[in-house]
């Protein structure tokens, strides 16, 4: 009788051992896919950029140095979001969070200037590009937001118990959440949403 | 109730609630078929041992039997024939900028969601609604009015959007088909079965077998048959609002599933607030598709006001109380009473555009 009760809490600790390792390899492959989904968007926007300054570069001579720092930037960003084939590290997140941030910011400047300058805006070219830029930066940020999500249910599922005994087995560590690293980006932030509002 | 402030715990609480309805489906539908043959077996357990007895229990067999079939067919054929009952066109490729507008935020919720990009379609209906069919995460549709186009701005278009994919992701289609399908399934057989026994065929039968159990006379048996009896009698009303429960449950959840997704739930709330104004029916959507689309599209009174009659008959929420709850997510504080409370408060503003971000 013992044996046969013996067996069963065996057996059934074998079914949940296996079944919390499976989910935590499923779950990393989902953070990990959410990371390459913002690889995917993050490459969009770069080659959105060239058109965009092609676009506007005769009507804008005298903002060189704005058009000059956006494409700085975003040569700046290729560099930085070179291809990963695991899971991405501290200072990969970090190294590609501060690069995006960058040209972020100098293309919301480059925003700004264009509503300075109406007839601009009013071809129908740029109203389009702005519109698949804001798409494209909307997507990176729920691409992000997504990656986050993943990561926060893969880092709870390995560090709560009983789970985190089979975390060990699994090779499982705590993925890296994208955060806005610092103050001048939060404000980007802001000023990304009064571009959409005004749609 | 007032607790749910936050938005995963308001998924979490309508996951929860909807399971329980839909078990509480499933012992339904299963009291009805194999609680039978129970009775059946009781009534025949004592018989003497030349007579028949119930052992197999072929009633519940048959009656799930016919259930599945019904929710196979329907769910393969359903949601072709939605979209084509709406006359609804697909967008391949964007030609006014709405329409670029549109593909693009179904892009951008596909991102945000992380499942694939489902096809786009345009029912040109000027009342603004919008609705979700298909069979999984990989192949599924989202279809929205022209009305809708025209009245959202584009984080309404977007909230709205996200909504569908919340059914998409909840995988909402096939349970709610599965459920339309069992309902439909037990109101063919309880109004067939009535219409024989009304005939007279079915209850001299009947009568006959139960007075043979009369004999062993177990009052308990006789009983349970009344109720099974009565079950039955009920039972295309019982399953319905079963149904109806499991369908308000999901609605709250993908509203939720919107705030997750967008991280503006102020932004559904307005379009919410929108659609509802304009609350004519939206009549190239039939009733049969009600279930699918984010606002009851025959614009039914039940569903715009509250208390206890839009609790047990809307299809979907009480508009009031899904805006409140959205707005509780938004952490805007004034809706933070219950519902009943906060309804007052919250049909005021029209102007209830508030960005939570």
């Amino acid at each position: 009788m013992i044996g046969i009760v013996l067996l069963v809490v065996i057996v059934a600790f074998g079914f949940w051992f296996v079944g919390v390792y499976n989910s935590l390899i499923s779950l990393r492959n989902q953070v990990f896919n959410a990371w390459k989904q913002i690889d995917v968007q993050l490459k969009r926007r770069h080659d959105l950029i060239p058109n965009l300054v092609e676009t506007v570069k005769g009507a804008m001579n005298f903002e060189k140095e704005t058009l000059e720092s956006v494409i700085a930037a975003r040569n700046q960003a290729i560099a930085a979001t070179r291809g990963t084939t695991d899971l991405p590290s501290a200072q990969q997140v970090q190294a590609t969070a501060a690069a995006e941030g960058q040209l972020s910011s100098s293309l919301s400047k480059l925003f700004a200037v264009v509503e300075a300058y109406p007839d601009l805006k009013a071809t129908g070219n740029v109203a389009q590009l702005q519109e698949e830029l804001t798409s494209t930066e909307n997507k990176i940020a729920f691409a992000r937001q997504l990656y986050n999500d993943q990561a926060t249910v893969y880092n709870t599922r390995q560090q709560q118990f009983p789970g985190s005994l089979v975390a060990g087995f699994a090779k499982s560590t705590p993925a890296e959440l994208w955060e806005i690293s610092d103050a001048s980006e939060r404000e980007v932030v802001k000023v990304d949403l009064s571009l959409n509002a005004k749609k | 109730m007032s607790d749910e402030v936050n938005l995963f715990a308001q998924q979490e609480a309508n996951r929860r609630r909807s399971r329980w309805l839909v078990i509480g489906f499933i012992l339904f539908f299963a009291w009805l078929g194999f609680g039978g043959d129970f009775i059946w077996y009781l009534s025949t357990a004592k018989a003497p041992p030349e007579s028949y007895h119930h052992i197999f229990p072929f009633v519940g067999i048959i009656l799930t039997a016919f259930g599945a079939i019904m929710a196979k067919y329907s769910y393969s054929t359903g949601p072709k024939n939605i979209l084509k009952s709406t006359g609804a066109r697909e967008i391949i490729d964007a030609q006014t900028p709405q329409e670029t507008q549109l593909v693009n935020v179904v892009e951008e919720m596909s991102v945000a969601s992380g499942i694939t990009k489902p096809h786009i379609w345009i029912v040109d209906d000027p009342d603004p609604n919008a609705f979700a069919t298909g069979h999984d995460e990989s192949d599924s549709n989202i279809a929205v009015t022209q009305g809708l186009l025209a009245i959202c701005s584009r984080d309404e278009l977007q909230a709205v959007v996200a909504h569908e994919m919340g059914h998409i992701k909840n995988l909402d289609v096939r349970l709610m088909t599965l459920l339309a399908a069992l309902v439909g399934a037990v109101t063919l057989i309880a109004d067939g079965a009535g219409r024989v026994m009304f005939n007279g065929g079915f209850g001299r039968g009947r009568s006959r077998s139960s007075s043979d159990s009369k004999e062993g006379s177990n009052p308990l048996v006789i009983l349970l048959f009344v109720v099974w009896i009565v079950s039955w009698i009920l039972a295309p009303f019982i399953t319905r609002l079963l149904a109806m429960g499991v369908n308000r449950k999901r609605e709250y959840l993908a509203d939720a599933m919107s705030a997750q997704f967008t991280r503006n739930p102020g932004a559904l709330a307005s379009a919410l607030t929108k659609i509802e104004s304009a609350s004519a029916p939206t009549t190239s959507i039939k009733g049969g598709a009600a279930h699918l689309c984010i606002a009851d599209p025959l614009g039914r009174a039940v569903n715009g006001t509250e208390g206890r009659m839009a609790e047990l008959f809307g299809t979907h929420p009480p508009m009031p109380t899904r805006i409140a709850r959205l707005k509780m997510m938004g952490y805007e504080q004034s809706a933070h009473e219950i519902p009943g409370a906060a309804a007052a408060a919250v049909s005021v503003p029209s102007s209830a555009s508030v960005r939570a971000t």
